[in-house]
């Protein structure tokens, strides 16, 4: 199992050092692929990174209040609200954000409702086809995964220690800012991580909601994959997963530090 | 002492109305999904004129698309299985067994989930084509085996983590056998655990698009085919109706997994008391 996973990752890393000759692949090791990349797609990555970090952003701040919420304030049924909060989560990608189109479009859901009610004449063009429209379904599309790690972190919160605040003299939102928030930073973070990874690397909603500059790094990598150019393109998927992996880790070493400062 | 009680008091109606209209926005997409494969028209237009059940009469006169449910059925049962079971043996390495290097195959694992798919199908089609295996559905189910296990493990490390592990010492001191203790004691203990695995990686496998985009042969699972009908909008009514039936029978398995796992978990964590 550890071979199966750690052996086409090392293989591809040997490919992006390779280069794509007509038909064939030249296997004298060259920077090539990564030099092509960097300078071709430096929009497209900058683009993707910015992108996925607003994405990261939006689902972590909606997240945060509902596992609050959750943690804090539902009492008896909270089973059933974790199991209504991962539901979406399982159920059809594609027909999730084929639902955002209905719902964003010309005449879908909003516009018709808002034109209906008379709030509008003319309908919104930007909800369809923009980077809105991205980041919408993408917070939509992960939200189970900031939901759960940010819950988790706030249950595990000592009560005992929000009550010793309060009788020290703290009020509701000081207790929450020196020590629930603190305190549920791990799950924070593991949320950061769990969202902004995969956002990355998604290819089906910039593709079906983006319009037609929507496109991210993901169709970088297929679209030199179509084109035959496996080495190039298994460079671009490569320096993905590093820049995802440096700016992940900038992230959370500064919220840390922030938190500190606070302290 | 009035104050502060009715200052939570305001504070709580606030949330409280933010985690409902979160939970809407949640599912305002599974609301719509059902609401246009009722519509009379082949243009995604609201509000809707006319409501009628001809797009699921119109399901069983797509053979292309039931072949693709057929072949996504297969796919996931074939992935759920061997996830699961792989999850199994490695839920049990890492529960039961002080092992070298436990971290960082447990890491290993888990890493399908951190790394973005796109690059994961890549190196999946360089490997098979380096070995000189024929893309087929196989192939796929393959790649769903990958993204599966670390899913698979989880429910299940859960499950053996919590369970008392002196019935399994009592079994083997009574003289059963490794094999014949894990048969008797373990896996009755732990069965709801590996059903929930098993539907939950199933879902997950019978959803996949991205892995099974880069590792098809020629047969197409329906993710692929929806992705093919997209492109045809006044195509689309019929795939939203059965669209609409697969939704209706997720939701049931998720919420039966999900009640699976939860139901007579030991221990006194009363976030998941039922």
């Amino acid at each position: 199992m550890i071979a199966g996973l750690a052996a086409p990752l090392i293989i591809m890393l040997l490919y992006s050092f390779w280069r794509q000759d007509g038909p064939n692949v030249d296997t004298t090791l060259t920077t090539f692929n990564y030099e092509y990349a960097l300078t071709k797609y430096r929009p497209i990555f900058i683009r993707s990174l910015w992108i996925s970090g607003l994405v990261t952003l939006a689902t972590v701040l909606l997240a945060y209040p509902i596992a609050y919420y959750v943690a804090f304030h539902v009492k008896r049924y909270k089973f059933i609200w974790l199991i209504l909060l991962t539901i979406p989560f399982w159920t059809s990608y594609l027909l999730r954000v084929f639902a955002w189109r209905i719902i964003l479009a010309r005449e879908g859901v909003v516009n018709g409702t808002l034109q209906g009610v008379g709030l509008i004449d003319e309908p919104i063009n930007w909800l369809l086809f923009s980077d809105f429209a991205i980041v919408l379904t993408l917070a939509h599309a992960w939200a189970a995964f900031a939901i759960l790690p940010i819950y988790v972190s706030l249950e595990k919160v000592d009560r005992t220690l929000l009550e010793a605040a309060a009788d020290l003299g703290d009020g509701a939102v000081r207790s929450f800012w020196r020590v629930t928030f603190p305190l549920s930073l791990p799950g924070v973070i593991s949320a950061i991580t769990l969202v902004f990874v995969p956002t990355i690397g998604d290819y089906v909603t910039p593709d079906l909601v983006g319009g037609p500059r929507g496109g991210m790094i993901a169709k970088m990598v297929y679209n030199n994959f179509k084109a035959s150019d496996w080495p190039l393109a298994a460079a671009t998927a490569i320096l993905s997963m590093v820049f995802v992996a440096f700016v992940a880790f900038f992230l959370i070493q500064a919220i840390r530090l922030s938190v500190r400062s606070v302290k | 002492m009035s104050r502060p009680l009715k200052k939570v008091g305001e504070r709580s109606v606030g949330i409280t109305i933010f985690a409902f209209a979160y939970l809407f926005f949640l599912y305002a997409p599974m609301l719509v999904l059902p609401l246009f494969s009722f519509a009379d028209q082949t243009i995604f237009r609201f509000p809707i004129e006319k409501f009628s059940t001809k797009w699921y009469e119109e399901i069983v006169e797509r053979p292309e698309m039931l072949r693709a449910l057929w072949n996504s059925l297969q796919v996931g049962l074939v992935a759920s299985l061997s996830a699961t079971l792989l999850g199994l043996l490695a839920a049990k390495a890492i529960t039961r067994y002080a092992m070298p290097g436990k971290t960082l195959a447990l890491g290993l694992i888990s890493l399908p989930l951190f790394i973005p798919e796109v690059l994961l199908g890549l190196a999946l089609l360089i490997i098979l084509n380096v070995v000189g295996i024929p893309l087929s559905l196989m192939t796929i189910a393959a790649g769903h085996v990958m993204l599966c296990t670390p899913f698979a493990m989880a429910v299940l490390v859960a499950r053996m983590d919590g369970f008392d592990k002196s019935l399994e010492e009592a079994s083997l001191d009574l003289g059963e056998s490794g094999w014949m203790t894990f048969w008797r004691v373990t896996f009755p203990l732990i069965a709801p655990a590996v059903v929930s695995s098993l539907l939950l990686t199933f879902i997950v496998s019978f959803d996949e698009f991205l892995l099974a985009f880069f590792l098809q042969g020629n047969e197409m699972t329906l993710p692929l085919y929806i992705w093919g009908q997209l492109r045809f909008p006044s195509n689309f009514p019929p795939v939203l109706a059965l669209g609409t039936c697969i939704l209706v029978a997720s939701c049931a398995l998720v919420v039966f997994a999900e009640w699976l796992r939860q139901v007579g978990t030991p221990g006194d964590k009363p976030q998941v008391g039922v």
